[in-house]
């Protein structure tokens, strides 16, 4: 039981932070536009296929160096061409951009790489044992989603408080128009907030695409689950991304490793239904089974009951 | 109303006679479709056009309603109860309904962002629940019924498509026009307020939560009709009609066609399914055009083809409408070639070794020529495009600027 617990928090952790990593960005971008970016985990998609095909010329840290530019590069140019112009349409305009923008991403990928599923491995560096623990291994590639996460954590952390650059952008976040009349380009300054916004999403995505396969359908995979981690976590709130985060990742692991349900929970009560009942499937249900669904519940009561989220101070 | 008698009654004639002039087989399932997609656009367009409210599960009451229908039909064939096929769509409309006024009750307290994420996430509960509840739902493979069962609506048994249009026809005005006597109503007049400023509507004495609720619940109900006139007519319904996809398919239709516009979602509905059934059988890239057309229209016409149309009231009022038709001729041409040359150069890159029949040219992969040619087609119409704005530009603003004889003109 308890080498269970011990596996199932040690993937939770990983899930966690892999969501951290697409929910950093997408926070980031929130907090500075208002833009709820709903092609976040499509930019994290063009991160795996850019560094799919890089990784064929450069090698996996080619792929991890380059690809996350390109990403970036293309996210900039979608906020300068795209987004700026929707922006005077309004915030509903801005989200239906994004949504239009994630099919549009989705569509692209299958034109250029194909629909089928692409065989795009780790580095064989990492093709040994951490450690291992009760006869089970801990792959080193695990290890190091987990440090190159850490690290965005504290450079991100580090950038927005101590650096100069940081206190513009907060500045920007808070009075933009004073910023402006202080002689700083604000304009440029979202711009690139987008672009090293989807860049993260982009890092994440040469990460990832080894461990959760790199096909089309991963940004639907993944998307809206980063969405309810924001919310959950407070829009804008960086502490907040992270421990919502860790929460859904946690969560989710916790509950397919658990062998539990229905059938306990009804014996346990003392009552017994057979199989003919018209309720049947609620009665044999079990915590894998609504595992994916966990975080949609949370996310729905955090909404009912504290619209600002864990860590958040504003509702819109 | 009575200025519009004309408009509704040209409205049932079309829908009565446009059977006969599309009377091939792919003629009547696109109208078919048109009927429930028009019906479960303009209901979303009560939520999000009329009321200010941005849902990402909208399928849910349309997928819901349908479920619920055909577990109907097939109650009726089991000869359960007896009930006429014909009034299908009321139980879909009660199950949207009721699913409306469960959700709304929690979900319509605030607009904006957190309804948004609200609905996505009682969305992705109820796909996933759809799963678990196989019984109910089917599984993956879904659930099927048969229309043919129960007592002859008048001798006709619904056998054939065409009877299935008529069916489907009937509703689709009734709903439509309840659905227009609703933005008259006061309640449908402070879902415009509410949507433009909520918080003057709560100075003058309203609930602005009321106001969205009862056009949540009046869009679930429209939903659920549209949902079992899709179990009608396709006889199943599966787990993805009520996913995201469906979803954010009317809100393309909605967003294209114009939000702000009663008539707006129709032609969205309409636009969306004519390429849906025409283009993909022409090319497997057909989802890519809609994505780009879908950001253009974004982006260039923020209220969508209604909206486009709209914009021309002021020069049709200057009567110099007749001005522009040249100046749109212009820049329509190169852009026009253009778009060619653009859809001919993603088909190229797809077609390997087949060729390419375009405009009486035969096209291949492997010839350098094929891809000069296409490309410098892409290059003309890009350059007579840019070339010809400025005139477009001048035009329109003239058009746009009151005539001679409107001038001082104070009464």
């Amino acid at each position: 039981m308890f080498e269970v617990f011990v596996f199932a928090t040690l993937n939770g952790l990983v899930t966690g932070l892999l969501l951290f990593m697409l929910a950093s960005g997408l926070t980031l971008i929130f907090s500075m536009m208002g833009v709820l970016n709903f092609a976040h985990a499509s930019f994290y998609m063009l991160g795996a296929y850019f560094a799919y095909t890089l990784s064929a010329y450069l090698g996996f840290w080619g792929g991890l160096l380059f690809a996350p530019l390109i990403v970036g590069c293309i996210g900039a140019a979608v906020e300068r061409y795209g987004l700026r112009r929707v922006h005077q349409s309004g915030h509903v305009a801005e989200l239906v951009f994004t949504f239009g923008l994630a099919f549009l991403i989705e569509e692209a990928v299958q034109f250029f790489w194909g629909r089928d599923t692409k065989n795009y491995q780790s580095p064989e560096l990492f093709d040994f044992a951490l450690f291992t623990l009760f006869g089970q291994e801990f792959s080193a590639y695990r290890g190091f989603m987990i440090a190159i996460a850490c690290l965005i954590f504290g450079a991100l952390y580090f950038v927005l408080t101590r650096s100069r650059v940081g206190i513009i952008i907060q500045a920007s976040i808070s009075h933009p128009q004073t910023v402006a009349n202080l002689g700083h380009n604000v304009p440029l300054i979202f711009m690139c907030v987008f672009g090293v916004g989807t860049a993260l999403a982009g890092v994440a995505g040469v990460i990832a695409g080894p461990v959760l396969t790199t096909f089309p359908g991963m940004a639907t995979v993944l998307g809206s689950i980063v969405f309810v981690v924001v919310v959950i976590g407070g829009l804008g709130s960086l502490p907040g991304a992270l421990i919502a985060s860790l929460l859904v990742g946690l969560l989710q692991s916790y509950a397919i490793a658990a062998d539990v349900g229905m059938p306990e929970l009804l014996h346990l009560l003392g009552l017994s239904f057979d199989s003919s009942h018209p309720l049947n499937d609620l009665w044999t249900l079990n915590l894998p089974q609504i595992a994916p669904v966990l975080p949609y519940l949370l996310l729905v009561l955090v909404l009912i009951f504290k619209p600002t989220g864990l860590m958040g101070n504003r509702e819109q | 109303m009575k200025k519009q008698l004309p408009v509704w009654l040209g409205f049932a004639l079309a829908l009565v006679f446009l059977p006969s002039i599309f009377d091939s087989v792919l003629g009547i399932s696109i109208l078919n479709q048109m009927t429930i997609w028009i019906i479960f656009a303009l209901s979303y367009n009560m939520l999000l056009g009329q009321g200010g409210m941005l849902s990402f599960g909208h399928a849910v009451y349309f997928g819901l309603g349908g479920f619920m229908s055909v577990h109907a039909l097939n109650l009726i064939a089991d000869e359960v109860f007896v009930f006429s096929i014909t009034l299908i769509p009321l139980v879909g409309g009660a199950v949207g309904l009721v699913a409306a006024i469960f959700i709304g009750s929690f979900s319509t307290r605030k607009s904006g962002t957190v309804f948004a994420m609200i609905s996505l996430g009682i969305g992705e509960l109820i796909v996933a629940s759809s799963l678990i509840f196989a019984d109910f739902f089917g599984g993956e493979a879904g659930v099927t019924g048969d229309r043919t069962y129960g007592p002859p609506f008048f001798g006709i048994e619904f056998l054939q498509d065409a009877e299935v249009y008529y069916l489907g026809a009937f509703w689709l005005f009734v709903a439509t026009l309840f659905m227009y006597l609703f933005t008259q109503t006061p309640a449908g007049r402070m879902a415009n307020a509410v949507r433009d400023n909520p918080e003057r509507a709560e100075f003058i004495g309203y609930s602005t939560r009321r106001v969205r609720f009862i056009s949540f619940c009046a869009a679930g109900l429209f939903a659920g009709i549209a949902g079992g006139l899709f179990a009608i007519n396709y006889e199943f319904i599966t787990e993805e009609n009520l996913n995201a996809l469906t979803s954010g398919r009317v809100l393309l239709m909605a967003y294209i066609g114009g939000l702000g516009f009663f008539i707006g979602p129709i032609v969205g509905a309409v636009i969306l399914t004519l390429m849906n059934s025409l283009l993909s059988n022409y090319s497997e890239m057909w989802m890519l055009y809609l994505g780009i057309m879908f950001l253009l229209t974004v982006i260039f016409l923020p209220r969508g083809f209604a909206g486009f149309i709209m914009m021309h009231q002021i020069a049709w009022q200057n009567r110099r409408l007749g001005t522009l038709i040249l100046p749109y001729f212009v820049t329509a041409v190169p852009a026009l070639v253009f778009l060619a040359a653009f859809v001919g150069l993603v088909e190229l890159s797809h077609k390997g070794d087949d060729i390419l029949p375009f405009f009486g040219l035969s096209l291949g992969a492997e010839s350098m020529l094929s891809w000069g040619i296409l490309l410098a087609l892409a290059g003309i119409g890009a350059l007579g495009v840019k070339l010809s704005r400025p005139r477009l530009a001048a035009a329109w603003a003239l058009a746009n600027t009151p005539t001679a004889d409107d001038r001082g003109d104070v009464r």
